[in-house]
Order: structure tokens, then C-alpha cells, then sequence
């Protein structure tokens, strides 16, 4: 999660065999990342019995207990256990919310939107800011060059909580134009998007400008240039999609960077959302709510990635290098 | 890059290591010594980053907590390059189904984006500085594996390591004496560029409660307990956030400007 | 009349002065070509007529036509580029861009500079893929560049830049890194644009493949120009010591022998065995395939003691692969080679290890075959002791200096040497174990002309003074005449002609062999 890590680079099949390949991926990728949830929770210290009646200290009585234990399954076999829930999500069943006594698939349903409105935004903010750092350092000589360095490796080594906090000073408690805390309307969206996409902007636009730096300087771009091509042209037609190969490479590392992001910039501007859900199950130990949450954001990741690899092939038609050491003569 | 930038960095990091080697030289009073009628000071002369709501001064405390948020920092990245380097070193020199297997494994991991598996990890042991130093480590192991993997499999295939195979060399001779400094050396950025990373994650947690708890001196933890007093107290989240950060851009910077100058060369 | 005229150009980046004092013109219709090895700024100058070198240019004159390039505004340059002057910029394989179909890019030609709507255009460029030599030039304007060969992708590349008609074209080496049949057809290319009246400005490192197109030579080196005249004059009787050296330093059409530098060739070590009719390697029927292709072909053939064998043919002929069948890196799929007249390939990888120092390699690319963490004493520290010492000793000072680098290199990493002085430290690597074969796979083809005597002719001291037999691959058909005794042919992956090669080479009994050896470039 630290560092972006682009995806691998698919090797490349044919249209059909790939999506099957794909798609068999993402249910592997599902089942696993759902049968460790699994038996990870089973570690929990403690009776899950008293979890649901609110902890060690409810002091339960032993009917109560059992009604309960009967009431999630949680008195069969385990491997029993484990099938009954595979099943249930099959059927798309996240199970009920501890804390929240409600279905964790409502739960999700409600935080959800929001989330994804907040991550959409701060994304498209990001590429717009990522975008013009790295055409401005690249055209703008040394100095420039030099300052968008610095900038897109300050912001992204910054911590959401203190962008967040410092945001708040400077424009709400100095400047008074915007709200602390996330109201509804454009003007509550303005604090926690500007929070998610700066830090994004910087890792964006660092890779970005590598790449543009290496597309201008590269053969075909002098090739271009000496057809008559203007700065502009050789910008949009050729450098542009050079550097966007890479920086699609991130987008899921980037789906992870917002979701966690959104936890602590939820959290802070008071704002309904799956991050903020995520944190307060996990301080009360909302196992349902915590696996329900995590399963969502694993499906989403392997959307994220499938759609990733999609737009990479219809970017980059190459096929990809081959690993095999062939004779070369 | 900018060198000035990378200098003022370089700077920057050995005043904080400093400060966490002796503490007491910069900051000679107690961090936790309570002075109740001094709570909520703002700024000033006496206390330059002002008191908390016990009237401690915070100058105080963030430097006396250096030692122990670059810790976790430190900490976070050692298991997470530690588990990557064997994650990444079976997969990357090993037969190829233990590579099917690590890789798969690394896509399930990768599943969990960003901070999640951090959280949920700290679901199942409870919060608090080891866990969340560990769960810094474990969250941020498949990012470093995967780096690790393709290093190990891009030196694998050199022309040098085929060189020294003509030459005679044995296996051990080619996997001890060229391919793992060689794997090894291009970890050094990486690392550094981690370490400013773990800080800002660990920070994040303890943010959120999930890390070390107050009255501990650590930066997150104050950051923590300045959170309810934010509308009002603003210093007291502000100056350990702003650690926070000089640590993270410094160690950022550095290994950037490093980074960059190797391709240079 | 005169269609380009430079008169005291000088380039210079950040203060550093990289081209100064060049003069040249170019008359309508006439191919003047700039000479000279890497770094002689002659890149640099021409790209200085279509205001692209990125520095800053000064000249007394540098005018194209009737533009005075100086005063030139960048709307009128980009006017002038394409339309005017059409650009082949150097490297064939890389100068279209990898993302986009090659009609793309001779499209771009037609809309930056004219009104024709896009089916006009499309129509067009392919087109002109056609005329520029390119079969089936509708389905080839749809394909990416990685789908053509390199020899269609320059094609595509001239089309693109004579898509305009330009009075000028500009040709940055447009036949290096191709196969010499590839070459000979994109020189005939260049030659038919001549003689329809295109000026061309030919800027090439080789003498021989300038020598056929151009009627005026400018010799460029360290950003001055040392000689000009016309091209027959420059290269019969060359006046400047530089040209004389670049001329000597051609290896084409040379004997076995001759000296290419004027350094005194090495005397025979006494004590060391002497050519003879011995076998070292021998190989034979060998196979190779990589999965349902076949790279290698019962191929055989036997190497004498201190003898060269020399194998030649184009990129797909199979002969690296000869070479890592030869250096056991491959396993033969049937045949066997022989080391001394002792097993080899059949043995294990353990069994073969105390034998390997017997065979050494040396690699087109030198520096990636140095550890790059090690300093060139310690490559050489580490080759001398089998690996058991990285430590500096007086040996490596002596391997240096019997190589010809200068032991204060020891300290260098590899990748701050010169092209020329990597393969020497790859050259006394490989010698330092004392083996009995070097297998040299293209050890000179990304080396300049005089560079690469240097080094040819310190393969051919090694040879004498140590008895060394050389396995000697290349595509170069001048520089395996000049150095090998005995010669194979290869062409996918079987070989095709084998004999000496002198024999080879005045009575060529195969087709290819002899229309290979009449695409090669030749001086004069």
C-alpha cells in the first residue's frame, strides 16, 4: 500500500481465452480473499457468541448465548460453518452487523454511493493536477522542471489526516470559505476531494513526467517534429498516450490508496461512507460488518484491475515481451 | 530533480535522528510532566508549539517522541521488506509452481487494497503499537514482494550473470556473489522511500486509534488526542502532524533524489 | 543552384561548444554526405537545418533555399520540416511511433502540411508505402511498427518523409542496424530519390555506404570538419591524417593480417602452441528448435588450433544460437560438440564447470555482460582467480596492459568507459582464465570504424601471441573476410556454404552467398 505498484504486465492472449482467464482470476481472487476472512476471524481471541451480544462484558446469560450460537450457525463443525457461509455469499448474503443490527448488504448499500462519489471526484481531480504538473515540467525548462519535482514528491509523501486538518485551518477556521465538517451540496465535497487527490496528484505526476520525458525524448517524437509537427501535436498525439500506459498501471493501486484514504478523510470531515463504516466496525469489533466491507472492496479492486487491463490492451496493442529466453541469432 | 531540495532533506533527517538519539539535548524538560494551570497555551516564547490539556509542552513531546515514531516507522518497514524479501526471492529463484503459488497468493493480498489489510489485521489482535507496527509491515510486504519478484527475475536473466556462468562460476557462486547484491543493492530506495511511507501509515492508524494511545509521546498518539480539540486547540494536531511530515517528505525526498541519481550515473 | 549553404555553423548546449566551424552546401539534386564516427557532431549539424538540435546555433550563414534559417520563425521552420525537408532520423527500428499504425505517421505528413481530408490522405499514404518499396502496402499501413521488419520499417519511415516531396531529404544512418540485403535495397531507395532530382544530405559513420551514394564528401570529427571535396578525391587520395586513419581503419576487401591501425602487429609467443591442423571444437549435426521453430539445423563444422572460423549471415540465420550451443547455454535437441576432442555438450552442467575455462565469450554488448556493481580490477581480479579474489594484483595490471587499457582504468566502472575500451576489459576477461577458444558473437558491430580496427586487430595479436582459436559471428561480410580462415554461411539456421574463405568469397557456389556479397557496401 505504500508504494505505487503497478500491475503486472498481462502476457497477452486472445480476446476470449483472456476474459475467461480473467474472469476465473477474479472468483479465485474472491473465494480466497473471502475463505481468509474466514478462518482469520476464527483467531479472534474470545466467544463470537458474546461478540454479537456486545462483548465480554454484556455477561450474557448461557440461554442467550445458545440462542444466539444457534441463530448465526455458529454451534455446527467448522468446515460446516465454512460451507454454510460460501453459500451465503453466493447468494450474495453478507450476514447482519453486530453493532448496527441490520443486514451488512443494507449497511454497505447506503455508504457505498457516497464513497464512490468521493473516490470518482478526488481521481479526476488527481489526473487533471497530475496532468498539468507533468506538461508543465516538461515544457516549462529547468526550473520548472525542478519545482514540479519537488511538488509532486512533497504532496505525495503527505499524510491525508494533516492535508485534512491543515485544509480545515486555512479555509474553514482562517478563511471561512468552506465548512469543517462535510455537508451536503458541492461546497462539503470541495475539502475531502482537494484531501484525497493531492497526494494522488504527486504519485501520479511522478509518473507521468517519466514517461513524457522518455516519450519526448525518444526517436519517434524527433521523427514527428521534423514532419512539421507542432509542440501540440506532438503532445496530444504521441507523448500523451505514452504517459498514460503507466499511470493506468496504477489505477489499482490507486483504488486501494483512495478506499483508504476515504477511511481517514470520512472519518474527519464526519462523512457517511464505507471508510468511515470500515473504521467504526473495527473498533467495535464488527466482524460481519468488517468482512462485508472487505469482500466489497476486494471486488471492486479486481474490477478495477480487470477494466485496468482492458484499457491497456486497447492503448497499448503490443504484445507483450516474451519471458522465455529465445535464441536470438 | 533538485538538489537543494534533496540537501535541505538530508538535513532535515539528521536533525530527527538526532533528536531521537538525545532527545534531552534539544528539549531538555520532562514530556510528561503535567502542569494543569498551563493547559491550552497557544504558542509563545516559553512553549513554542504551545501546551495540551494537561499543559504539557508539545515541543517537548514531539521531540522526546521522535525516537519512538521513527521506531515504528523503521520497525513497519523491516518486516515489510523482511517478508517481501522471502516472498520475493521464493518466487523470483524458485521452481515454477512455488512461483505460481507466491504470485497467486501475492494477487490475494493485493485484494486487500491500501490500509485493509492493516485493519484487518488489527480486528483480529486488537490495536496498539505492535499491532499496528505490524500491520504496517504486513500491508505494505506484497507492494515490496512484487518489486522484489521482477528485480530478482530481471537479474536473473542478465547477460552478466550468463558471463559468469561461461566463466565457470557455480550456482552459489552466481546467486551469493552477483545476483543477490545485485537484487539487494536496488533495494536501498526502495527502503528509504518506505520508511517515510510506514511513518505516515503507523501515524494514520494511531490517528485513528488503532495505534499507540495517549499519554504516550509518539506523534500519532498526540495527534490523536488533539483530534477532539481541533476546532479550538489547532496547535495541538498541527506540530506533530508537521513531523510527521518532514519525516515522510525527508525520507521521500532522499530516496527520490537518490533514485535518481543512480539512473543519472 | 545552391539549395542549402552553411558557412561557420557552431552548436553549442549550456556553454558547451559541441560543432564549430562547419561549412558545406548542397546543390539541387546532389547527395552530400557527413562522415564520421559518434560524437563528430554530425547528427548535431543536420539536425541544425530544421532548427532541432535543442541548443543553441550560430552561423554565418545557414540558409536553406531562399530562408534564412537563423532569422527563421518557428511557425516558418515547421513549415519548412516535412515540406521541405523530409527527416529519416537515426535508428531505422525506433523512429516510428510503437503505438500507432505506420500509415499513421505518413498520414500525420499529408495533414499537417496539406488540405486533403482523411480518405484522401489514407488513399495516399499507402501510396507512398508502395512506392517506397513496401509490398502489400494496404495491409502494412494498418500495422504497428513491431509487426514489420526493420527493413519495412525504414521504408515506411522514407515514405513518411517524402510524402511532401521535399527538396531535401535528410538521411540520419538509414542503413545501420539492418541486414546487408536489407541495406543494399534501402540504398537503391535513396539512389532513385536522387536521381529524381531529391537532394539528400547522407550522414553515416560508414565510408562504404556513403561511397555509393554521395558525390561530396564532409568529414566530421570532434564537431570540426577536417576534410571535404568530392568523393572520389576525398576517398583515393585523402589529405587529412584523420581520413587517411578512417580509410586504413576499413576492413573490407583487406587480407588476413593486414594491420587496420598503425600499431606494429604482435610477435608469436614461443612458448605458446602454434596454428596447426588440431581440432579444438568441432560440432556436428547439431539441432536447435524453440518450440515449433527451428533456430539451428544440422549444423557442423571443425575448428583448428589458432585458427579463426568465421560464421556470417543475416538476424535470423541461426548463428547466435551456433554460439550458445557451442558455449553449452543451450542444449543441443540432437548433434554434439566436442571441446578438445572430449565430450562437451553431453556432459552435465557440474561435469563441464572445471572445463569451462578451456571457452571464452565475448558479446556484442560488453557492458552488460559486467556485473555492475563491480570496478573493472575487480572483473578482472575476479576472472583471473576463478573467482575466489575481487582483490587488486600485479596480474591485472599485466592482463590490462596486454589488452591496451591503462591500468589507472582499474578503479572505472565499466559503464564509464568508452564503447572501444569495454570490449578491451571484455576481451582480458575472457582471456584471463587462458582458454583455448574465444567465441566472439558481433563483438565489433556497435563499435565505430576505427575503434573497431583497434580492437581487430588486438583479437589478431591475442590470436598469435596465444595460439587462441576464434569462433568469429558476425553479419558483417568485411570483417569476416578480413579476419577468419575458414568460413560458414548460415541461413535459416542451416548453413549453406562452408569452405575457406577466400574460396568462399572469389567463387561463392550458393545464390544467397553471392547476392550477399554483392549488397555489401564497398569503398570507392
Amino acid at each position: 500500500m505504500a508504494l505505487p505498484v503497478a500491475a503486472a504486465p498481462p502476457v497477452r492472449r486472445g480476446p476470449l481465452p483472456w476474459l475467461l482467464l480473467r474472469l476465473g482470476g477474479v472468483v479465485f481472487v474472491l473465494w480466497a480473499v473471502a475463505t481468509v476472512t474466514f478462518f482469520a476471524i476464527r483467531l479472534i481471541p474470545g466467544d463470537p457468541a458474546e461478540a454479537v451480544l456486545g462483548g465480554p462484558g454484556s455477561q450474557a446469560s448461557a440461554a442467550a448465548l445458545a440462542q444466539v450460537r444457534a441463530d448465526y450457525g455458529l454451534d455446527l463443525p467448522l468446515p460446516l460453518q465454512y460451507l454454510h457461509y460460501l453459500g451465503r455469499l453466493a447468494a450474495g448474503d453478507l450476514g447482519r452487523s453486530y453493532s448496527l443490527r441490520e443486514p451488512v448488504g443494507a449497511v454497505i448499500g447506503q455508504n457505498l454511493g457516497g464513497t464512490l462519489l468521493l473516490a470518482l471526484l478526488s481521481l479526476l481531480t488527481a489526473a487533471v493536477i497530475a496532468l498539468a504538473l507533468a506538461a508543465w515540467s516538461t515544457r516549462g525548462g529547468r526550473w520548472a522542471s525542478a519545482v514540479t519535482w519537488v511538488l509532486e514528491v512533497v504532496s505525495a509523501a503527505l499524510p491525508h489526516f494533516w492535508l485534512a486538518i491543515s485544509l480545515i485551518l486555512l479555509f474553514s477556521t482562517t478563511l471561512g470559505w468552506l465548512p469543517p465538517v462535510s455537508v451536503p451540496g458541492p461546497a462539503g465535497l470541495v475539502l475531502p476531494v482537494l484531501t484525497l487527490a493531492i497526494p494522488l496528484a504527486g504519485f501520479l505526476g511522478q509518473v507521468m513526467r517519466e514517461s513524457l520525458l522518455d516519450a519526448l525524448g525518444s526517436p519517434f517524437v524527433l521523427a514527428a517534429r521534423a514532419r512539421g509537427e507542432s509542440e501540440a501535436g506532438v503532445f496530444w498525439r504521441h507523448a500523451l498516450r505514452h504517459a498514460a500506459i503507466p499511470a493506468i498501471g496504477l489505477a489499482g493501486w490507486a483504488f486501494g490508496a483512495l478506499i483508504s484514504g476515504a477511511v481517514v478523510v470520512e472519518t474527519i470531515f464526519a462523512r457517511p461512507g464505507i471508510g468511515r463504516s470500515l473504521l467504526s466496525a473495527v473498533q467495535l469489533r464488527d466482524v460481519p460488518l468488517v468482512i462485508g466491507v472487505v469482500l466489497v472492496v476486494a471486488l471492486g479492486y479486481m474490477l478495477v484491475t480487470t477494466l485496468t487491463d482492458l484499457a491497456d490492451r486497447l492503448i497499448d496493442p503490443r504484445p507483450a515481451p516474451t519471458t522465455a529466453h529465445r535464441g536470438r541469432s | 530533480m533538485s538538489r537543494p531540495a534533496v540537501i535541505v532533506a538530508a538535513a532535515v533527517l539528521a536533525f530527527l535522528v538526532f533528536a531521537a538519539l538525545f532527545p534531552g539535548v534539544i528539549a531538555p524538560g520532562d514530556p510528561l510532566a503535567i502542569h494543569p494551570l498551563d493547559s491550552f497555551r497557544a504558542p509563545s516564547f516559553a512553549h513554542p508549539f504551545g501546551t495540551d490539556e494537561s499543559g504539557r509542552d508539545i515541543f517537548t513531546r514531539i521531540i522526546h517522541g521522535t525516537g519512538a515514531s521513527l521506531t515504528i516507522g523503521l520497525s513497519a518497514t523491516a518486516i515489510g521488506v523482511g517478508l517481501a524479501l522471502i516472498l520475493g526471492l521464493l518466487s523470483g529463484l524458485g521452481p515454477r509452481w512455488l512461483d505460481f503459488g507466491t504470485t497467486r497468493f501475492l494477487e490475494v493480498l493485493f485484494a486487500f487494497p491500501g490500509l485493509l489489510l492493516a485493519l484487518l489485521f488489527i480486528v483480529i489482535y486488537g490495536p496498539g503499537v505492535v499491532t499496528s507496527t505490524i500491520a504496517v509491515g504486513l500491508a505494505t510486504a506484497p507492494g515490496y514482494a512484487r518489486i522484489i519478484r521482477s528485480q530478482v527475475r530481471v537479474v536473473r536473466r542478465a547477460p552478466y550473470l550468463e558471463a559468469a556462468l561461461v566463466l565457470g562460476r557455480s550456482p552459489a557462486h552466481r546467486l551469493v556473489r552477483h545476483l543477490l547484491p545485485n537484487v539487494v543493492g536496488s533495494l536501498f530506495v526502495l527502503v528509504t522511500l518506505g520508511i517515510g511511507q510506514s511513518i505516515v501509515w503507523a501515524s494514520s492508524l494511531s490517528y485513528l486509534g488503532l495505534g499507540a494511545v495517549p499519554p504516550a509521546a509518539e506523534w500519532g498518539a498526540m495527534l490523536s488526542a488533539g483530534r477532539t480539540y481541533l476546532g479550538s486547540f489547532w496547535w495541538m494536531t498541527f506540530f506533530p502532524g508537521l513531523f510527521i511530515v518532514l519525516a515522510a517528505v525527508g525520507t521521500t525526498l532522499l530516496g527520490r533524489g537518490i533514485q535518481q541519481g543512480t539512473r543519472l550515473r | 543552384m545552391t539549395l542549402v549553404s552553411v558557412r561557420d555553423l557552431a552548436v553549442s548546449f549550456g556553454g558547451t561548444t559541441v560543432v564549430s566551424g562547419v561549412d558545406f552546401d548542397i546543390e539541387a539534386g546532389q547527395c552530400v554526405a557527413l562522415v564520421g564516427e559518434s560524437g563528430s557532431g554530425k547528427s548535431v549539424t543536420a539536425r541544425a537545418l530544421l532548427g532541432l538540435t535543442g541548443g543553441s546555433v550560430n552561423a554565418a550563414e545557414l540558409r536553406f533555399h531562399d530562408t534564412d534559417l537563423r532569422s527563421a520563425s518557428p511557425s516558418r521552420l515547421r513549415r519548412l520540416r516535412g515540406r521541405e525537408i523530409g527527416f529519416v532520423s537515426q535508428g531505422a527500428l525506433v523512429a516510428l511511433d510503437p503505438l500507432r499504425p505506420v500509415g499513421r505517421e505518413i498520414e500525420d505528413s499529408l495533414r499537417i502540411h496539406t488540405r486533403l481530408g482523411a480518405a484522401q490522405r489514407r488513399a495516399r499514404a499507402i501510396e507512398l508505402l508502395a512506392e517506397a518499396g513496401v509490398p502489400q502496402a494496404a495491409e502494412r499501413a494498418a500495422q504497428r511498427p513491431d509487426e514489420l521488419s526493420g527493413g519495412l520499417r525504414q521504408r515506411a519511415l522514407i515514405a513518411s518523409a517524402i510524402a511532401l516531396r521535399p527538396r531535401l531529404l535528410i538521411a540520419d544512418e538509414p542503413t545501420t542496424a539492418l541486414d546487408t540485403t536489407v541495406q543494399a535495397g534501402i540504398l537503391d531507395l535513396l539512389e532513385s530519390l536522387r536521381d529524381a532530382g531529391t537532394a539528400i544530405l547522407l550522414i553515416s559513420h560508414d565510408l562504404a555506404v556513403v561511397s555509393r551514394l554521395a558525390s561530396h564528401l564532409v568529414v566530421m570529427s570532434e564537431g570540426r570538419v577536417v576534410e571535404s571535396g568530392p568523393a572520389e578525391r576525398v576517398l583515393a587520395e585523402p589529405r587529412h591524417p584523420y581520413t587517411r586513419r578512417l580509410i586504413a581503419a576499413v576492413p573490407t576487401d583487406r587480407p588476413r593480417f593486414e594491420r587496420l591501425t598503425d600499431r606494429p602487429a604482435a610477435a608469436p609467443a614461443a612458448d605458446r602452441p602454434q596454428a596447426s591442423r588440431d581440432v579444438v571444437l568441432s560440432a556436428t549435426g547439431l539441432r536447435r528448435e524453440f518450440g515449433s521453430r527451428v533456430a539451428v539445423d544440422g549444423v557442423g563444422f571443425a575448428l583448428g588450433r589458432g585458427k579463426t572460423l568465421g560464421i556470417v549471415g543475416e538476424s535470423g540465420s541461426g548463428k547466435t544460437t551456433v554460439a550458445r550451443l557451442v558455449l553449452a547455454l543451450e542444449r543441443p535437441d540432437a548433434g554434439e560438440v566436442r571441446l578438445l576432442g572430449r565430450p562437451w555438450s553431453t556432459l552435465t552442467e557440474p561435469q563441464r564447470r572445471e572445463r569451462r575455462p578451456g571457452i571464452g565469450a565475448i558479446y556484442q554488448d560488453a557492458l552488460s555482460s559486467f556485473d555492475p556493481r563491480l570496478t573493472v580490477g575487480q572483473i578482472l581480479a575476479d576472472a583471473l582467480s576463478g573467482g575466489r579474489s575481487r582483490r587488486a594484483s600485479p596480474e591485472v595490471v599485466a592482463l590490462m596492459e596486454s589488452v591496451g587499457l591503462q591500468a589507472s582504468l582499474a578503479s572505472r566502472r565499466p559503464r564509464l568507459l568508452s564503447g572501444g575500451q569495454q570490449q578491451r576489459v571484455a576481451i582480458a576477461r575472457a582471456i584471463a582464465p587462458r582458454p583455448h577458444i574465444l567465441v566472439c558473437d558481433e563483438p565489433v558491430s556497435s563499435l565505430d570504424v576505427s575503434v573497431q580496427a583497434q580492437v581487430l586487430d588486438l583479437l589478431d595479436d591475442l590470436q598469435r601471441s596465444l595460439g587462441l582459436s576464434y569462433l568469429f559471428i558476425t553479419h558483417d561480410l568485411g570483417v569476416v573476410r578480413h579476419m577468419s580462415d575458414d568460413l560458414l554461411v548460415m541461413r535459416h539456421g542451416r548453413v549453406l556454404e562452408a569452405g575457406p574463405t577466400e574460396s568462399v568469397f572469389s567463387r561463392p557456389r550458393h545464390d544467397y552467398t553471392r547476392a550477399l556479397i554483392d549488397s555489401a557496401p564497398r569503398l570507392g
